[in-house]
């Protein structure tokens, strides 16, 4: 073996024990690493978890209320199988809205999460306004879907 | 192969680097001209983010440059490591810190454009994470070659901590589709083709182009900087062993 091709070995050995490191770091951290759960993680559970947690999917159109002359604000949180009630109070980041994505921090208390904090979660589309709204009106697509790949009827 | 053992040779670099230099740096500072009148000027506002949009334009392709600088730091750390190309390790020593502002800028800009989106400045969701430690991964390479004196070695150690540390990239790479995070997935580089409007990517491939090219020229001036540097110290070593009457060689 020449000198090359042993420091072509250390190094190449040196580089796959990382891999192997971080692999089985990562995949014993599994769901650690995730930033939130979603309504369908929580569904799997017996009862609401206790603590702090941080949940994520759309704001279910039409279950925005609020109250108490709009200090306390109530909606949804969906995904495909799952869902989750939530009260908040506080001010709302500037993509929020009915059909978007959000992630909540809170605690579950009577089945509610009561959020801390709401942060907007921004989807991959970017378009100009008047892009979006001709193909909202075509009916080609709606908003929190991927224009890419319009659903078909 | 000819062509990259040709350049092997420092002063062969040297007569193809200087002549390059003011080219790709007035290409640079087109690009960047022509990309940041596109992004400013000659760009919708986002159905969503309305203007905000436009600090997409100087985010996204830092943190390209980012990935892009750490792999071929990587890269041209294997050369010198197994190959001993000499020109190798200069640049990858070069490229570091031109990456880690790169990694820099990604950082801070994303971090402007989250608070009026998100709602936030940070999140410790996976690829914020894993660009951060990118950030570090960075500085840790930079602070060994200036840690060890021995220069031979130096290069031997920073190679081994930049390949180990090219796990890092796919995991940035992948860290929103592998993991729930908050950032958004990949807009441009998608299997079912861009999810952006082509009178957006267009200023977004600009500014990509001129990013690249900065690049391109900061690495030559910097690696020309670096060999200069060295040729000085030996220089400077001969001459203080004449000096002491001690024979050079």
């Amino acid at each position: 073996m020449t000198r090359k091709q042993r420091r072509l070995m250390l190094i190449g050995g040196v580089f796959l024990a990382a891999i192997a490191g971080v692999t089985l770091v990562l995949s014993a951290l599994d769901k650690a690493v995730a930033y939130f759960y979603v309504p369908a993680d929580l569904a799997a559970l017996p009862s609401p978890p206790e603590g702090l947690i941080r949940l994520g999917g759309l704001v279910e159109t039409g279950s925005v209320r609020r109250e108490e002359g709009g200090a306390l604000i109530k909606f949804t949180i969906i995904d495909e199988i799952s869902q989750a009630p939530v009260s908040y109070r506080g001010i709302l980041p500037d993509l929020f809205r009915e059909g978007q994505g959000v992630v909540v921090q809170g605690r579950f208390i009577d089945g509610e999460l009561v959020a801390s904090e709401v942060l907007a979660k921004h989807d991959e589309n970017y378009m100009p306004r008047e892009v979006a709204e001709a193909l909202k009106e075509q009916g080609r697509w709606k908003e929190g879907e991927s224009p890419n790949s319009p659903s078909t009827p | 192969m000819a062509f990259i053992t040709d350049y092997a040779n420092p002063e062969k670099f040297e007569r193809l680097a200087r002549p390059l230099t003011p080219v790709l740096t007035s290409l640079a500072a087109a690009l960047a001209a022509l990309g940041l009148y596109f992004a400013l000027f000659n760009s919708p506002a986002d159905y969503q983010q309305g203007e905000s949009v436009r600090i997409m334009y100087v985010h996204v392709p830092a943190a390209w440059m980012a990935l892009f600088c750490y792999t071929a730091m990587a890269a041209a750390s294997a050369a010198g490591f197994i190959w001993k190309h000499p020109l190798a390790d200069v640049a990858a020593k070069t490229t570091a810190p031109i990456g880690a502002v790169f990694t820099a800028l990604a950082l801070i800009t994303g971090s402007l454009w989250g608070k009026p989106m998100w709602g936030t400045w940070w999140a410790w969701d996976a690829r914020l994470t894993s660009v951060l430690i990118l950030f570090f991964l960075y500085l840790g390479y930079i602070a060994i070659w200036e840690a060890i004196e021995d220069k031979t070695r130096a290069a031997k150690i920073a190679a081994i901590v930049a390949i180990v540390g090219f796990v890092n990239v796919p995991i940035i790479r992948f860290s929103v589709d592998w993991w729930n995070s908050l950032h958004q997935p990949a807009s441009v580089i998608r299997a079912d083709g861009p999810s952006i409007h082509s009178s957006m990517l267009t200023p977004l491939l600009l500014m990509g182009a001129a990013y690249m090219a900065a690049y391109a020229a900061m690495l030559l001036v910097s690696m020309r900087t670096e060999l200069a540097a060295r040729r000085l110290a030996r220089l400077e070593r001969l001459q203080s062993e004449r000096v002491s009457g001690v024979r050079a060689e």
